[in-house]
């Protein structure tokens, strides 16, 4: 497939360039390192391989498919059945029809068990793709996300289920737990810190929260996938050494809501690219 | 006391009334609800366990603080549970081999769920902390700990402070970002000398 080919070399390309960059860091000390990394991360932004993933989310939002054969089209995300231009700048949100505040990964899994007439453990199956096995679930988010690029975060505080969902997701953050005593706010709760030479957002900070929800979903250079939110969590509750984050959980939706809404006001800017 | 009579004052308006109690939900409730959800959204994979999200007193205090100013009665508290905790070395030698210390602080790998349970556990400093000046790809969440005894003095107590807080780091400093590497049994004893050795040997990278 042209598109394999196309991330292969893209890989590549970008992985020289982080080898260039460390080398040249170690010559000129600290204060280059980070000029490199921040070069880097521009030379990043001139083509991204997320566009695959939002063509084949596209495809995949307008066919029939499942065991109904039938399209998103009646997919309500918040803004009307099939609607969605500027849906996740306003998502999560608490949904009538589930009694449940969602994500938009758990709206997709809700629209295919309850329209195209999917088992949820069908729906819920690969929400995360890797080498060889693509992500339909991957795939839509890129398609979704990309419809509200540009979009100001808008994500409503109104219901008392959304209300219940930040306030709870607000305590998550700062749950210590695992055999490291890490919670969310060890790695992101401070401005200027890094994990090595990885810039840390302050996530407790309305500009932090800001500059880093508004960047994902993300293509992942290192691994050659677009990534979710979803996926985000689960990856940060894997280093911090705790179990495995279920996908779509009631604590992964509020996490997700209280990172989101933090992020009010700020214009979407994703699907992105990271190293 | 105090928080007992706030559930009950809450269960009475419950009973008199539905009204009112949802705004009044204390901050405790909240937190307790904010553990149960997070105990039904995971599910044990390889090494890592459910009650990975038990939390001990330690972890408990820190999180019900964690947005406040902690209490100095409390810091003290934790810091002395720690402190108990420490298993000081049974032979009386603080150094191991700064050699195998900088592979140590370099290994990210251990205890997480995607991690082969026989393979390496490793500190991770690096993550952290800048050590030695020849490695670039530090993190600054901790100090600094570059010339580490060159700045402090190559003696036994400078190794011993190395070794406890390694052990535990909560026993010196309630509430720390730092993982309690020998409580929590992520690094033996000898690593944890060997990590000592790392820090203040004279001979290490990291006093240069």
């Amino acid at each position: 497939m042209p598109a394999t080919k196309f991330q292969g070399s893209a890989r590549a390309a970008f992985g020289f360039a982080v080898v260039a960059a460390i080398a040249m860091s170690v010559a000129h000390g600290q204060v280059s390192t980070v000029d490199e990394i921040a070069r880097y991360r521009a030379a990043l932004q001139d083509g991204n391989p997320a566009e695959l993933w939002e063509a084949r989310g596209e495809n995949l939002w307008k066919s029939p498919r499942g065991p109904k054969n039938v399209s998103f089209a009646a997919c309500d995300l918040g803004q009307g059945p099939g609607v969605v231009k500027g849906a996740y700048a306003q998502l999560p949100r608490y949904f009538a029809d589930a009694d449940r505040v969602m994500d938009l990964e758990t709206r997709l899994v809700y629209c295919m068990v309850t329209q195209q007439g999917y088992t949820q453990p069908d729906a819920m199956k690969g929400p995360f793709g890797g080498p060889g096995n693509k992500s339909d679930i991957e795939a839509l988010v890129a398609y979704v996300t990309s419809q509200s690029r540009g979009v100001k975060m808008n994500v409503p505080l109104a219901h008392p289920k959304e209300k219940e969902a930040f306030a709870l997701g607000e305590k998550m953050f700062v749950y210590r737990g695992g055999t490291h005593d890490f919670s969310c706010a060890t790695c992101h709760a401070e401005d200027g810190k890094r994990i090595r030479l990885q810039d840390l957002p302050n996530l407790m900070t309305v500009a932090g929260a800001q500059k880093a929800y508004t960047t994902w979903p993300a293509y992942r250079v290192s691994q050659g996938e677009l990534r979710t939110f979803q996926w985000r969590l689960n990856d940060c509750f894997r280093q911090q050494r705790f179990p495995e984050l279920i996908f779509t959980s009631d604590a992964s939706i509020a996490l997700t809501m209280y990172l989101a809404r933090n992020a009010n006001g700020a214009a979407f800017d994703a699907p992105a690219i990271k190293r | 006391m105090r928080k007992h009579f706030l559930l009950w004052g809450c269960a009475g308006v419950i009973a008199v009334a539905m009204v009112g109690c949802a705004t009044a939900q204390s901050d405790v409730d909240v937190s307790r609800q904010a553990a149960a959800v997070l105990k039904s959204s995971f599910k044990a994979n390889g090494q890592a366990g459910l009650d990975r999200l038990d939390q001990d007193e330690t972890q408990r205090l820190c999180t019900q603080y964690a947005n406040k100013a902690l209490p100095k009665d409390v810091a003290e508290m934790i810091e002395k549970l720690n402190t108990a905790s420490i298993k000081w070395p049974a032979d009386g030698k603080w150094l191991g081999d700064w050699k195998n210390g900088e592979r140590i602080a370099q290994e990210g790998r251990g205890k997480q769920f995607s991690d082969d349970p026989k393979g390496p556990v490793g500190g991770n400093c690096y993550a952290c902390h800048q050590l030695t000046p020849q490695e670039v790809s530090y993190g600054t969440i901790g100090p600094s700990l570059y010339q580490f005894a060159k700045l402090r003095g190559y003696t036994d107590e400078t190794r011993k402070y190395a070794y406890g807080k390694i052990w535990n780091a909560d026993a010196y400093s309630a509430c720390s970002n730092m993982p309690r590497f020998g409580h929590s049994q992520i690094l033996t004893e000898q690593q944890i000398k060997d990590l000592v050795a790392l820090l203040t040997d004279p001979d290490s990278p990291v006093n240069k």
